[in-house]
């Protein structure tokens, strides 16, 4: 697949994920509207809803993704490694020079976001920034820089912004239910209560995020070999990157910032397994082994 | 009637296909000319970097007249340098002689102390980086270019419109970036 089918392939995605989204939450809120018994009145609240959350999220997922892993811009003069190997690497990929930032955790990783290559923002951790050499920095910068060539940043980042926003909806969908089935009772209204739609509202309410998750497996690993590819050609050093991902596997604390829906923007599983809770973000595995990929790299 | 037809269609296919990679070449052409200008951009950030560079040396290593007439040397016929041959010897040449620089500071340790000698050694290595990398984007522009070039059938129009095949920029063999370990 040359580059420009990949661009275009992940231009495709990004619109079929926002009109999965659209459908489902759609479809969610009518099915939430036949239990109450106004079907229509929030099909339209739906409607409203996943377009405007589409519509932020293309335009501002970037910001809120940074918000969320709580990154801070990062200056030439204190991260000057960070700020020229980004410079030097976006000049020989022919990118403009992508918005750079920090985050303070002592975990090594990084991600890159943004809707295109013009607003593109590259993040590392102050761990990964402290761990790496300057040659193996440019390894995982080069990874990065390639997922905002090839324009996967985009449809990772809109993801990572609607899975949140998904989760936000089941969670106050399950709420509503929770307070609204209560005080239903007196109304006394015929449609409510039929076993039939909230059985569907239960599988929907699980179906939901389940699915969700999914896409954003299905849509991440294959990815990082490729970026790992591409990113190998831009410094024609690929033992860089294989070294830089020894060292990030083998630190064994997960990060503080990262959560299950912006997981898969990191280079690296931002989750270390035999952690208190981790069982649930193994099941839903968002990368390839560091092991396979380090043995990918030294094969190139 | 058809017949007319069918001419007319190839004739219009044909121009489009002409007016596209006629259009394609200049594209490619022009980002040529712009990645050259970057590697021109870094050329001289390095050329500026030199003067202060070989200043803040003097002060600590006055007798190592000959690394500094060589530095000089290099760094004028760098500016100096017109066609892309030059320029790339010219930077080779200039490559070779600060390296003989920094060993040469080796040997003072005031000298390596020094933060504006530190400073001055971090911005030139960064800059060397940037040569190398704007170099590599050139290269693979012109790579792209002048497949296009000189590939059937784009080569017919390339030569009726006299698109030639550009310049590659070399690299000096010691100077491919392979393994680069600093201890300090």
């Amino acid at each position: 697949m040359t580059l420009y089918s990949q661009v275009s392939s992940n231009k495709w995605k990004s619109f079929f994920i926002f009109t999965l989204f659209i459908v489902l939450i759609t479809g969610f809120f009518y099915l939430i509207g036949l239990y109450y018994g106004d079907g229509m009145g929030y099909l339209a609240i739906g409607l409203l809803v996943s377009l405007f959350s589409s519509f932020i999220s293309y335009f501002y997922s970037d910001k809120i993704v940074l918000l969320s892993v709580r990154a801070h811009p990062a200056d030439k003069e204190e991260y000057f490694d960070f700020y020229t190997v980004v410079e030097n690497l976006a000049m020989a990929d022919g990118l403009p020079m992508p918005k750079i930032y920090a985050i303070d955790d002592p975990a090594p990783n990084a991600f890159a976001t943004g809707r295109d290559p013009s607003h593109a923002v590259v993040c590392a951790t102050t761990g990964l920034l402290q761990l790496l050499n300057r040659t193996e920095l440019e390894g995982v910068i080069a990874h990065e820089l390639s997922h905002v060539k090839n324009y996967d940043m985009l449809v990772m980042t809109v993801v990572s912004v609607l899975v949140g926003t998904i989760s936000l909806v089941a969670d106050w969908i399950m709420r509503s239910m929770w307070w609204g089935g209560g005080r239903g009772r007196d109304n006394d209204r015929e449609e409510r209560g039929n076993p039939i739609f909230f059985v569907l509202l239960i599988i929907a309410l699980i179906l939901a995020p389940l699915a969700a998750m999914l896409i954003q497996l299905a849509i991440s690993r294959k990815r990082e070999y490729l970026a790992d590819a591409s990113g190998a050609l831009l410094t024609r050093y690929p033992e860089g990157l294989a070294r830089a991902l020894e060292k990030i596997g083998g630190y064994p604390r997960s990060m503080r910032s990262a959560t299950s829906s912006t997981a898969h923007l990191f280079i690296s599983n931002p989750f270390k397994k035999n952690e208190k809770g981790s069982w649930f973000t193994g099941l839903f595995s968002t990368h390839p082994p560091i092991a396979e990929r380090i043995k990918i790299l030294r094969q190139l | 009637m058809n017949t007319g037809i069918i001419l007319i269609g190839v004739a219009v296919i044909l121009v489009l296909y002409l007016v596209g990679t006629y259009n394609a070449f200049v594209v490619l052409r022009t980002r040529i000319q712009e990645a050259l200008s970057g590697i021109d951009v870094q050329l001289k950030r390095r050329t500026s970097l030199i003067p202060n560079l070989v200043e803040t040396v003097k002060g600590y290593a006055k007798h190592e007249k000959e690394v500094f007439e060589n530095v000089t040397k290099a760094r004028s016929s760098l500016m100096g340098a017109g066609s892309l041959q030059e320029k790339a010897e010219a930077n080779n040449q200039l490559a070779g002689a600060l390296k003989s620089l920094f060993a040469v500071a080796e040997a003072y340790p005031e000298l390596k102390a020094n933060t504006n000698f530190q400073d001055l050694q971090r911005q030139l290595e960064d800059t060397e980086d940037k040569v190398a990398y704007s170099r590599q984007f050139y290269n693979s522009n012109v790579l792209e270019y002048n497949s296009k070039v000189q590939l059937f059938p784009g080569t017919i129009i390339a030569n009726m419109f006299g698109f030639k095949a550009a310049e590659f920029f070399a690299a000096n063999e010691e100077e491919k970036k392979d393994v680069k370990v600093s201890f300090s």
